[in-house]
């Protein structure tokens, strides 16, 4: 505790990043780092991940260490942990989940687990501080594409999933195979805006009546047959049309997924989250397309929609305000489910 | 592996990607490696879904190429499916403690192979896959 306020710190280690922040009753954000380095990435023309255990290894202390001291708090003034156990890659989850661990025990603070895409949605409540269940959640980034249904703080119901790529995924190698690089959705977004949504009619894959699950793949190989079509007729092919094009595909099937399960759920309210929650015009149509419909759209801005530890410690906050029991034995889970 | 008959083969629906995909579940043993190369859209994630499908294996199998890789654990054998599209070298996949996965107790579906290639064990099964020439249409190759 400090000045009466509750402390817990968040660790993040699942995939890429290696995050640690300190948030202040479950709300406030007093340290957020992140040690993401998308210049490195861009430097090799490509996809650098940091995923192998011995970089988050090599960082780790240092991380939670920053943490602290940005947020001028001493690890006995911190109240609880809050550390990613799944899902993820298995030698990155476990660094965080042994640092946590160590911490924990060291310091006889209690230690709980945060299923990561909790920790996605959480970071809503940090951005949206009079936010509260019941909502519907909408999860896109580069490995998830997931309606999920949320009742309350502690309770996840997923609605659907990608059946193949996830949406970021797919603005990844569509951005790759049109020239635009690394990193895709940031890339196809820009270029959207100088380009022509109807100018290629990409077929929209809705799957099933009333199913909402995603199905991306079939979208790529529609863009990379309109390459490869274009180049053998000679034609020079428009980049920005094709993103534009493209991008529309994808997000118009997605915000027309989120809105109609808000609808069939009774949803007052869709929270975005993930990646893929900064792409503009996702943003965009899901305003128009939810706010016809009486239903508010909110959004965390962009450095809380990647990869952090104050969505894993907000998430952590309320998971131990609803009696989730502390574990010293904490394991990681690779392929955790909500 | 039990033996399979070398074999290229046109691909023209999905459901003749099913087919193979469960006719390789069938001959796969613990400690086997399928190593799948082709072009991005050319039916990886789909071979990889059939074979899970063939080793009875519950529940979605998406692309893994945010993870690295999946693990399945319903199905006759643990199934790891890779995706190393994001990958640089065989290296930074040993980096990620692959080399337990590749030399265990299930089966490994390594998409984007060729990336990897220097760190696959020598009895790995390879296939390509290939564009055909008409729309839709698929080449699968044992090499």
């Amino acid at each position: 505790m400090k000045d009466g306020r509750f402390l817990t710190l968040g660790i993040e280690t699942s995939c890429d990043e290696t995050a640690a922040s300190v948030v202040a009753d479950g709300r406030f954000v007093m340290s957020n780092v992140i040690s993401s380095q998308i210049d490195i990435h861009t430097a090799y023309g490509g996809v650098v991940p940091e995923i192998a255990s011995r970089k988050h290894l090599e960082r780790i202390n240092d991380v939670i260490g920053k943490a602290l001291e940005d947020a001028e708090v001493s690890p006995k003034e911190i109240d609880l942990i809050g550390v990613t156990y799944g899902p993820g890659l298995v030698g990155a989850l476990l660094i965080g989940v042994a640092a946590a661990k160590a911490m924990a025990y060291a310091c006889d603070i209690p230690l709980v687990g945060v299923n990561h895409m909790h920790g996605h949605i959480a970071a809503n409540y940090l951005e949206h501080n009079e936010l509260e269940p019941p909502f519907m959640a909408l999860i896109v980034s580069g490995g998830h594409t997931e309606i999920v249904n949320v009742p309350d703080y502690n309770k996840c119901e997923k609605l659907g999933g990608t059946r193949d790529d996830a949406a970021g995924e797919a603005f990844d190698k569509v951005a790759r195979v049109i020239g635009l690089g690394y990193p895709g959705g940031p890339k196809i977004d820009k270029a959207a805006k100088e380009g022509d949504p109807d100018s290629i009619a990409f077929k929209r894959v809705y799957l099933e009546q009333g199913s909402l699950d995603f199905s991306f793949s079939g979208l790529k190989t529609q863009a990379l047959n309109y390459l490869n079509q274009e180049r053998q007729a000679g034609r020079e092919i428009n980049v920005n049309n094709v993103a534009a094009s493209f991008q529309e595909a994808v997000v118009e099937v997605i915000a027309d997924k989120a809105v109609m399960a808000a609808e069939r759920y009774g949803q007052k309210r869709i929270v975005m989250a993930g990646g893929v929650a900064s792409n503009s015009r996702l943003r965009a149509l899901m305003e128009e397309k939810a706010g016809s419909r009486g239903i508010d759209v909110l959004k965390p801005s962009p450095v809380l929609c990647t990869d952090n530890g104050a969505m894993i410690a907000s998430a952590a906050y309320y998971a131990y305000r609803s009696g989730v029991k502390p574990d010293l034995e904490l394991d990681a889970v690779p392929g955790l489910e909500f | 592996m039990k033996t399979i008959d070398q074999f290229r083969r046109k691909l023209n629906t999905e459901e003749d990607t099913r087919a193979l995909g469960l006719e390789i579940a069938e001959a796969l043993e613990p400690g086997d490696v399928v190593a799948l190369i082709g072009d991005l859209g050319t039916g990886k994630t789909a071979l990889t879904k059939y074979i899970a499908e063939g080793l009875g294996v519950t529940g979605e199998i998406n692309s893994p190429t945010f993870t690295i890789v999946k693990e399945y654990r319903s199905g006759r054998l643990p199934l790891y499916h890779f995706d190393v599209y994001r990958l640089g070298s065989g290296e930074e996949l040993l980096d990620i403690g692959a080399e337990e996965m590749l030399d265990g107790d299930g089966v490994c579906v390594i998409e984007w192979a060729d990336i990897v290639a220097d760190v696959l064990p020598d009895d790995a099964v390879a296939i390509q896959l290939e564009y055909g020439e008409n729309e839709g249409e698929r080449i699968a190759e044992f090499l």
